[in-house]
């Protein structure tokens, strides 16, 4: 495998932290773009922020962080979307409530568990360079359910996320596949939080959706761009890391943003300068 | 049937029927029951009182939903990830097709049938969110022409659409009652842009004031080119 990458991915460490990254980059816009449609761009945030809670309970337990993250942000998700289709209280006051809580009860369970240590520190702001063999399994397997599921539905989940109303009187079952978008975005999170961190993870789902969607002129076209975004953000990010010695995890999310941002530019750019050619 | 909100009627004893082939208007000013009317009969909200029968079932039980096509109200679309005019009208398809079956020859030639059939047939390509508002109604109005429906319920369909558009969504009404025999029922303040194909006119207003042919509703002192706001009001005042 080391023959066939070019460098600086011939050493073993950055192989693996390549493939988890790469899993990651593809991922995590397939569920992105679902949420930038339903203007939920900041669930992955306040569901990261609960799957804090999550990683203090394992380090408290002295049970794998994974484990217990995925439990406490599946049921944080659950409880956004359960909060949001009721109407019991506003979106964004429902991502806040979880928001705060999961962050409060994080830096209470950590603190009982002995403290802000490197380990809970990877979790907070992520390290693919450290990633394990066992660690890319488990991310290979989420991303790969949450995959199979999202094409799987990918046809239901555009007409729910487009028109609800119109989804309801078309017989779908608009609060099962909201509930399963919020179940699949929790996954994503907690498997791309050994990656780029939960403090960045939500930035992997919206920034390569967020550029793809100023190129592409439909939603299928959008996908494709943004996976592209999210994968090569990955490779630029990590490449930097190496050359310049800088924090993986934001390094990859830095990447995404300047494609975000040089894109826009040239978008701006680019009527301006065929009007000048016009007029010239 | 009977419906009410927190002990407040809003519908009382109102009974229709939509049959095959046939152009039902409804009308009424703000707050007379014509949207909950369509939420009850969309399986959104239960009667207090009476039924709502589907193609002879209940909304719960009815399973063929493709035979139920529904334009909602809704002036633009709000969509933050571009999509084709030609991918929404594909969403109209799965109700007949099912979730996982890819698309066949079928399906694409009852998709392109429904965008031509709106008049969009240049613009299929064309993400929605760069239409006007009528091309974008005319775009969920093929949606649900796609499913090749028996009954096609319209809520408020050319509400704040240029006259261009009012005019292929009427001829597009027309080709889906003429050519596959099915029934509309028409929520519109708009009715000038239908005059002259509407079977049946229903004034509502808590109940049915009127339930006519346009041409009796003039017999009653009433033309459709008053403003629909008004129907009641004169109904009530001519009895």
């Amino acid at each position: 495998m080391s023959a066939t990458l070019s460098f600086p991915f011939q050493v073993d460490f950055m192989q693996r932290a390549l493939v988890a990254g790469l899993a990651v980059g593809i991922f995590a816009p397939l569920i992105g773009i679902f949420l930038v449609q339903k203007r939920l761009s900041l669930i992955g945030d306040g569901i990261g922020h609960v799957a804090f809670a999550g990683v203090g309970a394992g380090l408290l337990l002295n049970v794998w962080p994974v484990w217990t993250a995925l439990g406490f942000a599946v049921v944080g998700a659950l409880g956004v979307d359960w909060l949001r289709a009721r109407g019991r209280i506003a979106g964004d006051v429902a991502l806040a409530l979880f928001f705060y809580s999961g962050i409060a009860l994080g830096v209470v369970l950590v603190s009982l568990g002995g403290g802000l240590n490197a380990n809970v520190i990877t979790y907070l702001f992520g390290q693919p360079l450290t990633v394990k063999p066992s660690e890319i399994l488990v991310i290979l397997t989420l991303g790969g359910v949450i995959t199979v599921t999202m094409w799987l539905l990918r046809r239901p989940m555009f007409a729910v996320v487009t028109d609800d109303d119109w989804s309801r009187a078309a017989g779908l079952p608009v609060d099962g596949l909201n509930s399963l978008l919020a179940v699949l975005t929790a996954v994503a999170v907690v498997a791309a939080m050994r990656i780029v961190g939960i403090l960045l993870v939500a930035a992997m789902m919206v920034l390569p959706v967020a550029s793809a969607q100023l190129l592409a002129r439909s939603f299928r076209g959008t996908l494709a761009i943004a996976v592209c975004v999210g994968a090569g953000s990955v490779v630029v990010g990590l490449s930097a890391a190496w050359f310049w010695d800088l924090a993986p995890s934001g390094a990859i999310v830095l990447a995404a943003a300047g494609v975000f941002a040089v894109v826009s530019l040239v978008k701006r750019a680019a009527p301006r300068a065929l009007r000048q050619e016009e007029h010239g | 049937m009977r419906f009410g909100y927190d002990g407040q009627p809003v519908l009382d004893d109102v009974s229709l029927r939509v049959a095959g082939g046939e152009f039902v208007a409804l009308v009424g000013p703000n707050g007379s029951g014509k949207s909950t009317l369509l939420r009850i009969l969309l399986g959104s909200l239960k009667p207090e009182a009476g039924s709502i029968r589907i193609f002879g079932n209940d909304p719960d039980a009815f399973d063929q939903r493709w035979r139920l096509g529904y334009v909602p109200q809704r002036p633009t679309l709000a969509s933050e990830v571009p999509a084709t005019v030609e991918e929404i009208v594909i969403s109209g398809r799965l109700s007949r097709r099912g979730w996982w079956r890819p698309l066949a020859s079928d399906d694409r030639a009852a998709v392109m049938h429904a965008i031509e059939s709106v008049g969009l047939g240049e613009l299929a390509k064309r993400p929605v969110n760069t239409l006007s508002g009528g091309q974008q109604q005319r775009a969920f109005i093929a949606r649900a022409f796609a499913s090749e429906p028996e009954l096609l319920v319209l809520d408020e369909p050319v509400a704040g659409v240029d006259a261009g558009s009012q005019h292929r969504f009427s001829d597009a009404l027309s080709h889906l009652i003429r050519e596959h025999h099915a029934g509309v029922l028409l929520v519109s303040h708009e009715l000038s842009a239908v005059a002259g194909i509407v079977d049946r006119v229903i004034v509502l207003k808590g109940r049915v004031l009127f339930d006519g042919t346009p041409s009796a509703l003039m017999h009653e002192g009433v033309s459709l080119g008053i403003h629909p706001e008004d129907l009641p009001l004169w109904l009530e005042g001519l009895r």
